[in-house]
């Protein structure tokens, strides 16, 4: 699980026209990754252009499944490399979704630092931090 | 078909598509390094960076045996927070002509060499500078997180937004995420990574410019120090220093003139594979390795006509220890899985190993010049000045920073 230390902002999203739907999808509770429509590929971070058909009109943002498997994380064990809204320890994994893409987040609060391991299976749970802000974090499931 | 990256990294052969004869590259072995020059590197400078770099620029000068005003090109990292201006009216620079900054922090620490080898060889320029001053010990630490929250209210673009918000803000932190893939995909033990930072410190105590040169270390020592970031300890990390260095480029006709022994370009490359965000490199089919070190380094060998086994010596770019001992691999002193066995007990990357590697103490141990204190100890092994000097030294490999758009250079002598 993950504490944050009052009074510190947590350092929001940069929003641009080629992330925006990805960052509204989450404010909704909803996760979504770019795919484009003629290749099929999936593609995160989302870009203006899918690199393989050169095309500037193909990028939709379609559902995902949110589940994946952890591919690598790390934890803060001390406060010198950790951001001081957040208190240690608290980890970040890199999660392998099914559609292929890789997304970082924090362990949700089902999981303790100590528990998590490569392969281990979890899916996105969203969490609101303010009025203005949701973010994602990962939760344990069933294999 | 067009190239397959991934494939050729996966197999082990650089194949580019577009390949311009190595006799068509205009630096191989017609630009050299003819002075090199630094600061005192410490922890506490009491100094602007302005100062300092113009002391390291001035000592490049000395060491060369050109004037000040002879330099007219400059070159730095657009993270460098002094400005060219002041440079040229602080160092009296009359006769400045080129300029340029490289971007991607420690990635450019041998492309910035490269641009100036550029602007010499093309007759742009005649005797470029490149120079590099911090204050990382006691000025503006980007490598901590605290920092962020007094200044920013959001990432600072839009990669870093799917990072930053979740508090992963720090280098050592986006590297641990990769480091310990490449450990849990080759089986690589904690006690094996110990003896890079063992081994670059013992260089450190026999060098009297490092920052660590009056602290021993042990693998026992290594081993009780705290995780920072786990998988990565605080010997893992690279030594936050107060310091400037710089070294000046110019045409091989004219280096045989000057002072110093010249230290040829044989080849160099700049690298940005494909994913390539920055540092936070999760997307590219495979991250248990650093692809942009490998692509730049082949590049590097391709120009020069070498292979990983001519070099005799390496100054391998490591902000953290993994950083230097994934490039054994991507640089082809060992196969690709095996940098661990490689440099368990030290002795292979000792000064009369396999691959003598960072014989200054590298990032970890000597200072944090951002690389450049890489390039100063290449030259010197290069030139028989080192404090830990390898034998009759003919090649030297010289890396930037992983993780990022990248660069590479193979020096000889």
């Amino acid at each position: 699980m993950v504490e944050y230390v009052p009074g510190i902002p947590i350092l929001k999203p940069y929003i641009d026209a080629d992330n925006k739907p990805y960052w509204d999808a989450v404010n909704d509770h909803k996760f979504v990754v770019q795919q484009c429509n003629k290749c099929k590929n999936y593609y995160q971070p989302p870009r203006p252009m899918c690199p393989e058909c050169l095309t500037l009109d193909t990028m939709d943002f379609v559902p995902a499944s949110g589940k994946g498997e952890v591919h690598s994380y790390i934890i803060y064990t001390t406060d010198k490399m950790a951001y001081p809204g957040m208190k240690i320890p608290y980890a970040v994994m890199v999660v392998e979704l099914d559609e292929g893409v890789r997304i970082t987040a924090n362990n949700a609060d089902d999981i303790d630092t100590e528990e998590i391991h490569i392969g281990m299976p979890v899916e996105i749970t969203f969490v609101d931090i303010d009025d203005s802000l949701t973010l994602y974090q990962f939760k344990k499931r069933e294999a | 078909m067009g190239r397959n990256i991934l494939e050729e990294y996966m197999n082990r052969k650089y194949d580019a598509d577009i390949k311009p004869s190595p006799q068509a590259n205009l630096i191989k072995d017609k630009t050299a390094i003819v002075g090199i020059g630094e600061t005192e590197y410490s922890k506490n400078s009491g100094r602007d960076e302005l100062d300092m770099a113009c002391e390291a620029i001035k000592n490049a000068a000395d060491d060369a045996g050109i004037k000040v005003e002879d330099i007219d090109g400059l070159e730095t990292f657009t993270l460098d927070r002094t400005a060219m201006p002041f440079i040229v009216s602080t160092l009296g620079l009359k006769n400045l002509r080129f300029a340029s900054e490289v971007s991607f922090g420690g990635g450019a620490a041998c492309a910035v060499t490269l641009h100036a080898a550029a602007a010499v060889a093309t007759g742009v320029a005649k005797n470029v500078v490149c120079y590099r001053a911090l204050n990382e010990a006691s000025g503006h630490r980007f490598g901590r997180g605290d920092g962020y929250a007094k200044y920013m209210i959001s990432a600072p673009t839009p990669h870093y937004g799917y990072t930053f918000p979740m508090g992963f803000c720090t280098p050592l932190s986006w590297a641990g995420c990769w480091g310990r893939r490449w450990m849990h995909e080759f089986n690589v033990t904690y006690e094996q990574i110990g003896w890079w930072a063992v081994v670059l410190r013992e260089y450190a105590n026999k060098n009297p410019r490092a920052i660590f040169h009056d602290k021993p270390m042990t693998h026992e020592d290594y081993m009780n120090v705290q995780m920072i970031v786990e998988p990565l300890r605080l010997f893992d990390c690279c030594v936050d220093t107060d310091g400037a260095a710089a070294h000046i480029v110019t045409s091989a006709e004219r280096a045989k003139d000057l002072k110093q022994k010249p230290v040829y370009i044989l080849g160099a490359g700049q690298s940005a594979p494909i994913e390539q965000e920055i540092q936070t490199i999760y997307n590219r089919p495979v991250i248990s390795g650093l692809f942009e070190t490998w692509y730049a380094a082949h590049e590097a060998y391709r120009v020069a006509g070498v292979e990983g086994k001519d070099i005799d010596v390496a100054e391998l770019y490591d902000p953290y220890s993994l950083g230097g001992i994934m490039s054994l691999e991507e640089c082809d002193f060992c196969e690709r899985g095996d940098a661990g066995n490689f440099i368990e007990g030290g002795d292979n990357i000792r000064v009369d190993g396999k691959m003598p590697t960072n014989t200054n103490g590298g990032l970890l141990s000597e200072a944090y010049i951002h690389g450049y204190n890489l390039v100063n100890e290449g030259v010197r092994q290069l030139r028989g000045q080192s404090y830990n000097q390898v034998k009759d030294p003919e090649l030297c490999m010289v890396t930037a920073g992983p993780g990022v758009p990248s660069s590479a250079m193979v020096l000889r002598n």
